[in-house]
């Protein structure tokens, strides 16, 4: 049986809920830093744990192994410093044919290493936080990868930290173009709450030839990220609306469950 | 309600907070992360005041919405409602057996993010649900169950340790007292 003290507790509860919900986007971005905040001791003694774990690792390490790494790296330095030079002269007879024929040369872009550092959680969102902020210079909306492919964007920053909405969350939506002859130009959307490895790609033309196997990039169209990242591959195509659309279930390139560092893109004259 | 241990409350539900966002392997594995809270507020309505559960539900609430994409203070009805029908009700209940503990940590972790979920649907948000959510509820609420024993535990060797017990009466009765005469 709820008594007065009941009631004026829920009451004050459901005031305070409200006020919170109903408060401006911008203070309740800042509330939410403030209160992040409570977490920096804990941050720390995390990386800390982290770091002296990683450092036991390395000196259970025997030598041969780091000897044959350090080769291994070398050679692959070696190679992409190579391959960095053939790309160096290329951009450069791009830029020459850009200018012959009028084309407005593409914005060069910077990169910057983050670690993952917390996850959303809540279940029904695919966020990340990484552990770059305002004073690394990040904004809303940078898009962030990994070697293998794309990850998201930036969806809000303070100013030691970013949180990242991954590819899946319903708040991460993508132009993308599927890499075949008739280059079909979609949507990624997300899927479901369990596969986090798929995505879907709606809004493919009816007359898409989409096939299995297909690998999907980014379009460069919407403004947020550039063309040519690759985001995986189809793993089904299905006709959608009645047969008036197709819609395609793509294995992402990047292993969502396992993202420990992450890049994150900056256009090179912000 | 001791104020010591309702600061170790909050406490905990900090720690268990930035547990939930660093601590990975479980939803690598099953898919769902494990929320902590609601086990905790089935502890503190069962054992702490009124106070205490509504301390519990806007600082855990907070704290998680803070780390979450989740609009901030949308955790803190939810939480609350918990811990008031909980605390309504705890007369009734055997909360000194480990079973019925781990019943309302099923319970209450299975029922307060169905009522956050609500919340978010009615206000228009429309977060990642699908029939693979019925098994992250499972896995949440199968958390919950294995949680909140542990929290009574837990608690009770801080109680313990930490805290004064009750004094006990003695034994001494003035009206059994036999007195004695000058004889």
């Amino acid at each position: 049986m709820l008594r007065r003290p009941h009631y004026i507790t829920l009451g004050l509860v459901v005031l305070l809920t409200l006020l919170v919900l109903n408060l401006p986007d911008q203070t309740t971005a800042r509330l939410k830093l403030g209160i992040g905040s409570i977490f920096l001791p804990l941050f720390g003694l995390a990386n800390t744990a982290q770091q002296s774990a990683e450092q036991a690792a390395a000196r259970l390490l025997p030598r041969s192994v780091l000897i044959e790494q350090n080769r291994r790296l070398t050679r692959e330095n070696e190679q992409l410093r190579l391959q960095a030079i053939q790309a160096a002269e290329i951009d450069r007879e791009n830029a020459r044919l850009r200018q012959w024929v009028g084309w407005q040369r593409q914005q060069p872009w910077k990169l910057k290493l983050a670690n993952v550092v917390l996850r959303d959680p809540a279940n029904w969102w695919r966020t990340v936080h990484i552990d770059l902020g305002a004073r690394d210079g990040l904004t809303n909306d940078l898009p962030v990868l990994t070697p293998e492919g794309l990850v998201g964007r930036v969806s809000s920053v303070s100013l030691t930290r970013a949180q990242v909405v991954l590819l899946g969350d319903p708040n991460c939506k993508v132009a993308a173009r599927v890499v075949n002859s008739t280059r079909d130009l979609g949507v990624i959307e997300s899927s479901g709450p369990l596969d986090i490895d798929l995505v879907e790609m709606s809004y493919l033309p009816r007359h898409a030839t989409a096939k299995p196997g297909d690998a999907v990039v980014t379009s460069g169209e919407g403004g947020i990220f550039p063309k040519g990242i690759p985001i995986g591959t189809i793993v089904d195509v299905q006709s959608v609306e009645y047969g008036l659309a197709k819609a395609a279930r793509v294995k992402l390139a990047v292993n969502l469950n396992a993202l420990e560092q992450v890049w994150v893109m900056f256009p090179s004259n912000p | 309600m001791n104020s010591l241990t309702t600061l170790l409350i909050l406490l905990m539900a900090i720690l268990v907070v930035f547990w939930e966002a660093a601590f990975n392997p479980i939803r690598s594995w099953l898919g769902a992360q494990v929320e902590l809270l609601p086990a905790l507020m089935v502890y503190t309505a069962l054992r702490h005041s009124l106070t205490a559960v509504a301390l519990l539900a806007v600082v855990g609430g907070l704290c998680f919405d803070s780390l979450s994409a989740n609009p901030l203070g949308i955790s803190v009805l939810p939480l609350f409602l918990v811990g008031l029908l909980l605390l309504l009700k705890r007369d009734l209940i055997l909360h000194q057996q480990p079973f019925a503990q781990m019943v309302l940590g099923f319970a209450a972790s299975a029922l307060a993010p169905v009522l956050t979920l609500l919340i978010l649907l009615t206000g228009g948000t429309t977060p990642l649900l699908g029939w693979g959510s019925l098994w992250q509820l499972l896995v949440v609420a199968a958390g919950g169950a294995l949680a909140a024993p542990v929290f009574f535990e837990l608690f009770g060797w801080f109680d313990r340790t930490l805290v004064y017990g009750p004094a006990h009466q003695t034994t001494f009765r003035p009206d059994r007292e036999i007195r004695r005469g000058r004889l």
